[in-house]
């Protein structure tokens, strides 16, 4: 075990490296320029610019830029914003929180409500409830969310007034209880329907022939048996999903106003501001990565008849 | 080993002693599957009865309704597709059909266990062995988790599994085949029921741990004085623990007897060549023989005797009436008892 | 000549195991029918099937022949008309039976042309991604080792980077918003999926005895990948294609909303979503009627995967 986890682990840097260059590069092939940017209408002497970009490490190839980066990465300097000058360990450690805290409201909601919708469909596989719960999950998917923020930012803030159009700069749990239904609404579907078909396969096992057999009381042959196989693969899906749903707050972010890192991104992108970029995209990397790490280590706990060399 | 301490805690002898009637008794059981395709016939009309301590052989291919009609016993079916549309299941003089969930549940592991072919994919592969044999005591006698853990340990001795305190905390994927069967016969067992059935217990084994496993499981059934169904396509297993067999064929009794006589003088022209079948020593160098045709798709059993088709006997009769199970009897009208077969010639079969 | 005679009997022997191949395609059903067939006959008779697939038909000759539906000209604007909401039932499909827009554009014109757009960019990226996923999948699973070890980290790398995210990163980097740009930004992002599912169907394929019967008789690399492999792993591929042709859909009217997809003056239904985003609160069906369409959309193919996918798999009927 000790060993596959440092293995793991070994993969991860090439992976990470890959996805931050990736991002590095795309972010400083950009054709706007953040110094030009920060001077706006006014014309300024291009031998300031010239030299402010020295000063700032942007004339160097970008490899250099690249390694540089890394270099202050690890020592947990994330650059500094070139218009604000604030650095962007503080805006991240603002905006992250929030999106963490509307990521893990989803990911409950996505929990509760999508499994226990898929056992429900999944108990009565072929059944006109479970027709109609895999067609709803259907609908579920195939609206965009931004389209589900609208619909229920119209319908509960705009027409029935329950609750305000725009989360406040706090995102108090309260307010971010719409986004995130919002924002788990796509996973809640996928993990509906994974939970559905898991439990209808196993039901048909020759173990729960067996566990019936026993003479078990069906709580038990459900709760214990069936479930205990079922929900190995759903669990397998929502360590990866947490990594899908703190990208997927950028939209929902936008639609409801959260100061998350969906919207510093969005800012960032607007003025050029490559460091924010790439550090946000790079915890998002690194989040991914550890749930997926520790998901198949949580696989290994769950399934005893996988073994990691 | 402590073996030989354990029998001594057996409970006397049960059933035998307190009522004459049979321990089960299935009468004129029907079984369907709603399949896609149509209605699947599996069962049509099975009669048969097991005593305590006495083991009955139900014989037949892989779709003569031999599994089901265990499976109907146990109420594990899967209904729907399954269907019981007529029949009785007698348990203790009892109808288990028209008993509620609950009252058939106690029923099951406590007075009826079964035994399945494939131990791997029948054990859950999640739970250790431990748990799954523990959780039988834990349900229906309320033990804690460390005295029916204790219990569980104890059974696995029984069943002669080596170092059973060290692999209780094993999972099923950790024994070999042999082991894992014999973790199958200790979860049927522990409640020390009144009836095991069965369902081609050692079909999966090799041929070296067959025999160890029937021993073991004949061995126990003689200790308990259980009832015994013993579901097979093997007339090898069957000859040396069988009282009595039933051959099935397209979801019908063909035939019954008991067990040397069967072999002796079979009464129907399946049996007949079931046996023709079984490799023999002292027939080097002829052809083996083998049945015709292929069994029956059971979404259209052939009209009249369903084995009409496959039959060397077969006359305008066979493709027209069903045969009834008849009462077989000597060429002078002397009884046979507990012998039936359901051929319209079964005189010349067996006298011919 | 015992090499020529070798030779043919080589070449028999492979024919017999490339029609076992086929066999073991069809097999898998659980009647002598084939594959396909046999799922054909059931999609026949599935309902969610039929239904997506007229939907498919209607959207397609949408955006292939707008012309059909509607005479008016989407991009004309009658700003006399500025949201004048006129919902003719009594003529349905009239230039103006759903209203008109913020510029006094018919809504009814826009939605129908809105089709070309957004279906063309989510076919275009599904085409490119399949290919491009599909080949590297197979080579990954096929060749195994130092190949799938490099093959597989790159997916990795961009499998991590958040799609929208990614996305949104790769479109800031053009300045000009053509079609060809969304579709780009989408398939560099998006292969990684068909890759992992093509990679886990070929290492099954690969273990099966046809393949192993192939090998052992000697046939060349490409042969096995493109007679034995490709037609047996292919199932799966476009199953997941499908489906993620709804979500390329999805994506394109989410960066058009978010103002770093398309952009006017192309007509999509993505662009006029991110314009009635603005008049939600008074004018709320600007917004709603190509949502309603995206999302027809959307549904119409993961309802046909997804009936493609059951029908194709045995195991869950």
């Amino acid at each position: 075990m000790g060993r596959y986890v440092a293995r793991r682990l070994l993969q991860m840097i090439p992976v990470f490296i890959g996805s931050t260059l990736l991002v590095f590069a795309m972010m400083y092939a950009l054709p706007g320029d953040p110094v030009r940017a920060l001077a706006g209408e006014q014309t300024v002497d291009p031998a300031q610019i010239a030299q402010m970009k020295k000063d700032l490490g942007l004339d160097l190839p970008l490899w250099h830029q690249y390694l540089n980066y890394l270099g202050n990465l690890f020592q947990g300097d994330f650059g500094t914003q070139i218009a604000s000058g604030r650095p962007v360990a503080d805006i991240i450690s603002d905006a992250f929180p929030i999106t963490i805290r509307l990521a893990l409201f989803a990911f409950t909601f996505t929990v509760l409500v999508g499994i226990s919708i898929g056992i429900f469909a999944g108990l009565k596989a072929d059944t006109l409830r479970d027709r109609g719960l895999l067609v709803l999950t259907l609908v579920l998917i195939s609206i965009p969310s931004f389209v589900l923020g609208y619909l229920l930012q119209y319908f509960f803030a705009f027409q029935l007034g329950w609750v305000d159009p725009n989360v406040s700069t706090e995102a108090a749990p309260g307010e971010l209880l719409l986004p995130a239904v919002v924002l788990g609404s796509l996973s809640l579907a996928y993990v509906a329907r994974l939970t559905r078909t898991s439990v209808a396969e196993n039901l048909r096992a020759d173990y729960m022939r067996t566990a019936v057999a026993k003479g078990l009381p069906r709580r038990r042959v459900i709760g214990v048996h069936l479930m205990r196989n079922s929900l190995i693969p759903v669990v397998t899906f929502l360590g990866t999903d947490l990594g899908a749903l703190l990208g997927g707050a950028v939209v929902t972010e936008g639609i409801f106003n959260v100061q998350g890192v969906g919207y510093a991104v969005f800012e960032a992108l607007r003025h050029r501001e490559g460091a924010t970029v790439v550090g946000i995209v790079t915890l998002i990397v690194v989040v991914y990565l550890v749930a997926s790490l520790i998901v198949d280590l949580l696989y290994a706990v769950l399934d005893p008849r996988i073994r990691y060399a | 080993m402590t073996i030989i301490d354990k029998t001594a805690d057996v409970p006397a002898p049960r059933g035998s002693t307190e009522n004459s009637g049979p321990l089960l008794d299935v009468r004129d059981l029907h079984v369907e599957f709603k399949t896609r395709d149509g209605v699947v016939k599996a069962v049509n009309g099975v009669n048969y009865s097991v005593a305590a301590g006495e083991t009955l052989a139900v014989l037949g291919e892989s779709g003569s309704g031999k599994s089901v009609t265990a499976q109907a016993i146990m109420g594990i079916l899967d209904m729907p597709p399954g269907r019981i549309p007529q029949g009785e299941i007698l348990f203790r003089g009892e109808d288990m059909l028209t008993m509620g969930y609950e009252e058939r549940r106690k029923i099951r592991g406590q007075k009826i266990a079964m035994i399945f072919q494939d131990a791997l994919s029948s054990l859950n592969p999640v739970l250790t062995v431990g748990y799954q044999l523990a959780e039988m005591f834990r349900v229906h006698q309320g033990l804690s988790k460390k005295d029916a853990k204790a219990k569980a340990i104890e059974l696995m001795d029984r069943v002669r599994i080596p170092a059973a305190k060290e692999r209780v905390n094993d999972y099923p994927h950790q024994f070999s085949g042999g082991m894992r069967q014999r973790i199958m016969i200790a979860m049927a067992l522990a409640l020390e029921p009144d009836l095991i059935i069965a369902d081609e217990p050692t079909t999966a084994l090799d041929v070296t741990v067959q025999a160890q496993v029937m021993d073991l499981l004949a061995e126990l059934q003689r200790e308990y004085n259980m009832g015994l169904i013993l579901i097979t396509h093997d007339l090898g297993v069957v000859a040396d623990v069988a009282d009595k067999i039933a051959v099935m064929y397209a979801g019908r009794i063909v035939e019954t007897a008991p067990v040397h006589e069967l072999y002796k003088r079979p009464a129907h022209p399946y049996t007949r060549g079931l046996l023709d079948s079984i490799p023999r020593l002292d027939q080097k160098g002829q052809e083996l023989y083998a049945i015709k045709g292929l069994p029956p798709n059971l979404l259209k059993i052939p009209s009249g005797c369903a084995f009409n088709p496959r039959c060397p006997k077969a006359q305008d009769i066979c493709r027209t009436d069903v045969p009834l199970l008849a009462d077989v009897t000597e060429q002078d009208g002397g009884e046979l008892p507990g012998r039936g077969s359901a051929c319209h010639f079964w005189k010349e079969q067996i006298h011919g | 000549m015992p090499d020529a005679l070798e030779a043919t009997v080589k070449d028999e022997a492979l024919d017999a195991v490339d029609a076992q191949a086929k066999a073991a395609n069809a097999s898998k059903a659980e009647k002598p029918r084939s594959l396909w067939s046999d799922a054909w006959h059931d999609l026949r008779r599935n309902p969610l099937f039929l239904i997506s697939a007229v939907l498919i038909v209607l959207l397609l000759a949408m955006a292939i022949a707008p012309g059909l539906f509607t005479s008016a000209d989407p991009r004309y604007a009658d700003l006399a008309k500025h949201y004048l909401q006129k919902p003719n039932w009594g003529n349905v499909f009239a230039d103006d039976w759903l209203g008109y827009d913020g510029q006094g554009r018919s809504i009814y014109a826009r939605l129908v042309y809105g089709a070309r757009a957004s279906i063309s960019v989510a076919v275009v990226v599904t085409v490119l991604v399949t290919v491009f996923g599909g080949i590297v999948g197979m080579l990954a699973g096929y060749f195994g080792g130092w190949v799938d070890t490099i093959l597989s980290r790159v997916t990795d790398i961009f499998f991590g980077i958040p799609f929208i995210l990614g996305a949104m990163v790769v479109l800031t980097s053009f300045e000009d918003r053509a079609l060809y740009v969304v579709i780009l930004a989408l398939a560099f992002l998006g292969w990684t999926q068909i890759a992992r599912v093509a990679r886990g169907s070929v290492i099954t394929i690969k273990q099966a005895d046809y393949v192993m019967a192939a090998k052992a008789l000697g046939a060349s690399t490409p042969r096995i990948l493109l007679r034995h492999i490709l037609p047996n792993a292919v199932a799966p591929v476009i199953v997941v294609a499908t489906i993620a042709l709804g979500g390329y859909i999805s994506a394109e009217a989410t960066l058009s909303y978010l103002g770093i997809g398309l952009a006017e003056p192309t007509v999509s239904w993505g662009v006029d979503i991110s314009s009635g985003a603005e008049q939600l609160r008074n004018e709320p069906y600007v917004l709603i009627l190509p949502s309603i369409m995206v999302s027809i959309t959307v549904l119409a193919f993961i309802m046909l995967g997804d009936a493609v996918r059951n029908a194709l798999d045995p195991k869950l009927r």
